[in-house]
């Protein structure tokens, strides 16, 4: 039985589809995001408090390195059919990662018992930005446009994905788990519920973007499906290869897998304006997010599950 | 009361511009602006405002007619190639030139 979760996004699919009246306020959008960030970040954090440094540096230096590492396996692949700009644009939006995924994937990952590493969600803030800087200096290779390094920073390191999951680890990991306790129903017991509305509203979002696919034509419908599972497999690779767990190499194949359509459009429009963000966004939200929800996650278990021969 | 011509400069584009569009404003020589989230759709598009990467705002500036110009000029040179922009002026009336 597939995860309930997943069938709100469906629903917001159909109705955007079948052109409901169906408009969630902004207010809430913005307000789950908040949320669903902060959370995750806090769950984390209380854990991360009793890890010992040298348990989590290694994964941690792995996350970062395949991050950057995603743009550059991607880029002469998209670069065959692409504008630079464009093939950049998109090879970066896969480097960086989509928190929601990740968060689908940790309810998956519950609802059969399978644990993971509590510093799970300390990787998902250090690989928002690796991805971004590599697909930039891919763009701008070969042109001697001056990059504004100093507004970058700022928007990717200070954006709300970053800000708030590494906010969440620190006030995670200084209130320890008696300290949480009286926020927790807020933060631990509603997660699930916030996170089924904020599917619905990604439903709307994406079932918009179907025109972009059309015209995305189908070497980048094709691209939305296959870079997944090969990132998917090589995250897997690299999960356990640094010693994670079963669900922890299934964490990391996913965020592998997944692509950010929040950290990296908002980046990606300021430092590559030239690049068209219909392509980008509709391959990154109209197909790999669907994909990686209803097919990608428990195919990315499997394949954790076979790469540690268990 | 005395009522006093001044232009007012009308920008409608993506909210990824408008950090830059603030600075550009008061390097002109702007004294003020207001800006308010809007959604709309050209020939490239609808933009719903359903999302961070598909907000738009409108941002109004109202100055003497030489900051207009030169403020658009420079809104049309560095942003229009590659992101959705509108721009329009009006003649309007205000009662404190002091403040405009």
């Amino acid at each position: 039985m597939m995860d309930p979760v997943v069938f709100f996004f469906l629903l917001g699919l159909v109705a955007r589809i079948a052109r409901s009246d169906l408009r969630l306020p902004e207010a809430l959008y913005e307000a789950l995001a908040v949320y669903l960030l902060l959370a995750i970040g806090l769950k984390g954090g209380v854990q991360l408090a009793q890890q010992p440094l040298a348990a989590v540096l290694p994964h941690a230096l792995a996350a970062i390195a395949l991050g950057a590492a995603i743009p550059l396996l991607l880029f002469p692949l998209l670069r065959a059919k692409l504008s630079r700009a464009d093939a950049a644009s998109i090879a970066a939006h896969y480097g960086s990662v989509s928190v929601v995924t990740f968060a689908v994937a940790t309810s998956f990952l519950a609802r059969q018992s399978i644990d993971s590493e509590s510093h799970m969600p300390l990787l998902v803030a250090l690989m928002e930005a690796p991805g971004i800087v590599v697909g930039i200096l891919l763009a701008r290779s070969g042109d001697r446009e001056r990059i504004a390094w100093g507004n970058l920073a700022h928007e990717v390191l200070f954006g709300k994905s970053v800000l708030l999951l590494l906010g969440g680890l620190v006030i995670g990991a200084l209130a320890g788990p008696e300290g949480i306790q009286p926020i927790a129903p807020l933060f631990t017991d509603l997660f699930k519920g916030a996170l089924a509305i904020f599917l619905l509203e990604m439903g709307l979002v994406a079932g918009g973007r179907i025109g972009d696919l059309k015209r995305a034509g189908p070497f980048l419908l094709a691209f939305g499906i296959g870079a997944p599972l090969a990132l998917a497999t090589l995250g897997a690779l690299v999960g356990h290869l640094v010693g994670l767990s079963t669900g922890g190499t299934a964490l990391l194949a996913t965020l592998a897998a997944s692509a950010s359509y929040i950290a990296a459009p908002t980046a990606m429009r300021i430092a590559v304006p030239e690049a068209n963000p219909a392509l980008s966004i509709g391959v990154a939200l109209g197909i790999t997010f669907p994909f990686n929800i209803f097919v990608g996650i428990p195919l990315y278990l499997q394949i954790a599950r076979w790469i540690g021969g268990s | 009361m005395d009522i006093h011509p001044r232009r007012m400069l009308v920008i409608i584009g993506e909210s990824a511009l408008e950090k830059m569009l603030v600075r550009d404003a008061r390097a002109f020589g702007a004294h003020g602006y207001t800006i308010t989230e809007v959604r709309g759709g050209g020939e490239r598009g609808d933009r719903e405002g359903r999302w961070e990467a598909d907000r738009s705002i409108e941002m109004k500036v109202i100055c003497e007619a030489d900051v207009a110009a030169r403020l658009a000029e420079h809104v049309l040179a560095s942003y229009a190639p590659n992101y959705a922009v509108t721009l329009y002026t009006a003649e309007v009336g205000i009662f404190r030139p002091q403040k405009f």
